[in-house]
């Protein structure tokens, strides 16, 4: 096989992921996910010398809001559609901190 | 071994603007949770971020203040990673083109004058808050969304000493802009730093460590002064610094691992597809610039040099932009310069922290408290007086009416105070005897029988040069 990506790097992403893989699932998602990154690299055959990198892909410029607040009262609706809530809280498993660097 | 330290900042400032950055709730403290959320804030299939213009020009207008490049084509990229607190899974933040890169601000330590640099600053959203109990956490995402600024400073600050006066400068000069409060008390300036030793003439920089959990100045300066010793301790018995965040522990002034750090985090940035890319035209930044209020460093020297008061006192009255702002009017309406500082580090300092109030939330208004520094300069009343007219004006009443309506003015004229001076040298001879004998105590006796006599009206500068005069006939 042509290693574009290794089960170690299969690994880490769906680490990334928060994706459980079982050991014995690394071979199958590596080949398959080989596969893909073998057809994006059809992309590379396009000659982009002199091209500016696009980090965008309408062709709008300085759409922007003016700064006036609008609250439009969604929090019963949302709350009911969050799985589980309490006291106007979303309620969720105890949170152990893994990264603590999230801003 | 000689060691010499690096020491880095990254400093979160909330923008005190009415919506949020992507989406237009509302931005306000203290509601009930998630009281101020909408289907953008969480992340709901389908929506789509707008920038808030407010932002963009706070973040313009912080790169100015901090003499800064601003960068005239930026866009946002998502920064990915789960949390219950970011609701999208990723953050909308500046990575490849922060808003305004290389600035600086200048320090002042022992009378020695430094700039820090800037390496870059950002503009993002803020994430919800967390809060924990034993068996659940609470998410209230409020927070969501809050417009913050990122500032991160070159790797110029060589101790802990200078980071504190960098952070103070840093505050001062967001401060006087007005895009936000910067108070760490209220969460509204936020600090990450991160330090490293290395023995002096070592070319690479040590391995750094970061803190976190530093609520004040202080505690940042703790918390560095702790970890530069500790790196120093580890060094010189020959150890390894490993690569970890530590939190500064408040109790005992020490820092405590909270976590190695394998590798470098993983965030996966790239150009935010959901919003269109900026383009910022020098017009703007133009009009903005004129926008900008004085900076406190240009207001601390015109002080200084055109109204004489001392270094000190500038300083102080520079401390937020309100106070200056305040001291400015006062100066406007007539009042004398040195005064009007004494009193607002004297008087109405002291009623600001038993009141835990604000200069701008007090009943005192820059007129008032210079129209009574008037009439103590023109003799109306004497400071003592002052101190009853300083308490009428923090319930904001006009203190000319109230000296009047009171009574209170102070007895200046010799013509009417001739017979009391007088009268009081006749009855006590052996004072007279005393203050011939060169005991100046004994004047003072004299001047508070004055005193007593006027029931504390007379000007006290007036009667002792008129017993001076009378007893040296």
């Amino acid at each position: 096989m042509t290693e574009k990506i290794s089960e170690d790097q299969v690994k880490h992403v769906a680490e990334l992921a928060k994706l459980k893989i079982a050991d014995d699932q690394l071979p199958y998602f590596t080949t398959q996910l080989d596969q893909i990154i073998g057809l994006f690299e059809t992309l590379s055959e396009v000659d982009t010398d002199g091209i500016e990198p696009t980090s965008s892909v309408t062709d709008q410029i300085n759409v922007m809001r003016e700064d006036i607040a609008d609250n439009w009262n969604q929090r019963q609706a949302l709350l009911d559609n969050a799985p589980d809530t309490a006291d106007g809280y979303i309620r969720v498993p105890t949170i152990i901190d893994e990264s603590g660097d999230n801003e | 071994m000689n060691f010499e330290t690096t020491i880095g900042l990254e400093v979160h400032v909330e923008l005190k603007t009415n919506s949020k950055i992507f989406s237009p709730s509302p931005v306000e403290f203290g509601d009930e949770p998630n009281s101020n959320t909408n289907v953008i804030d969480w992340g709901y299939p389908g929506v789509l971020p707008t920038t808030n213009k407010g932002v963009v020009h706070d973040g313009i207008m912080a790169g100015l203040a901090l003499h800064a490049q601003i960068e005239r084509h930026p866009h946002f990229d998502r920064k990915n990673y789960f949390y219950p607190d970011n609701p999208k899974a990723y953050q909308i933040t500046q990575s490849e083109t922060p808003i305004a890169h290389d600035g600086w601000v200048e320090i002042e330590i022992d009378g020695k004058k430094k700039k820090i640099g800037i390496a870059e600053m950002h503009i993002e959203e803020d994430a919800g808050k967390n809060s924990h109990a034993s068996e659940y956490s609470y998410v209230d995402l409020n927070r969501q969304g809050t417009p913050l600024i990122e500032i991160v400073s070159k790797p110029d600050i060589s101790s802990p000493a200078e980071a504190y006066a960098y952070l103070e400068q840093l505050r001062q000069v967001i401060q006087f802009t007005g895009i936000s409060d910067v108070k760490m008390e209220e969460g509204s300036m936020r600090v990450d730093v991160n330090i490293s030793v290395r023995p002096v003439g070592q070319k690479e920089l040590g391995t750094k460590t970061e803190l976190k959990n530093l609520n004040s100045f202080n505690y940042v300066k703790k918390g560095l002064e702790f970890e530069e010793a500790r790196h120093q301790r580890v060094l010189m018995s020959g150890g390894k610094i490993a690569q970890e965040t530590r939190r500064f522990d408040e109790a005992n002034g020490q820092t405590i691992l909270m976590r190695t750090k394998e590798g470098s985090d993983d965030y996966r940035y790239f150009p935010e597809p959901d919003l269109p890319v900026l383009n910022i035209s020098q017009d703007w930044i133009d009009s903005i610039e004129k926008e900008l209020p004085e900076p406190p460093a240009k207001r601390r020297q015109r002080y200084v040099n055109e109204l004489g008061i001392t270094d000190y006192d500038a300083m102080v009255i520079t401390q937020t932009k309100e106070m200056s702002d305040f001291f400015d009017k006062m100066i406007a309406d007539g009042a004398d310069a040195k005064l009007a500082a004494n009193y607002l580090q004297g008087d109405v300092n002291a009623y600001m922290n038993d009141n835990q109030v604000e200069l701008q939330d007090t009943k005192i208004t820059p007129e008032h408290l210079a129209t009574m520094i008037k009439l103590i300069t023109d003799g109306t009343i004497s400071s003592k007086m002052a101190k009853k007219v300083f308490k009428a004006i923090t319930n904001g009443e006009e203190p000319k009416k109230f000296v009047e309506d009171k009574g209170m003015v102070q007895l200046s004229d010799p013509a009417k105070l001739q017979p009391i001076v007088d009268e009081v040298v006749a009855a006590n001879p052996q004072s007279v005897e005393d203050f011939h004998n060169g005991k100046d105590r004994a004047i003072g006796f004299l001047v508070g029988q004055i005193m007593k006599q006027t029931h504390g009206k007379a000007n006290p500068q007036v009667i002792n040069k008129m017993l001076k005069e009378s007893m040296s006939k």
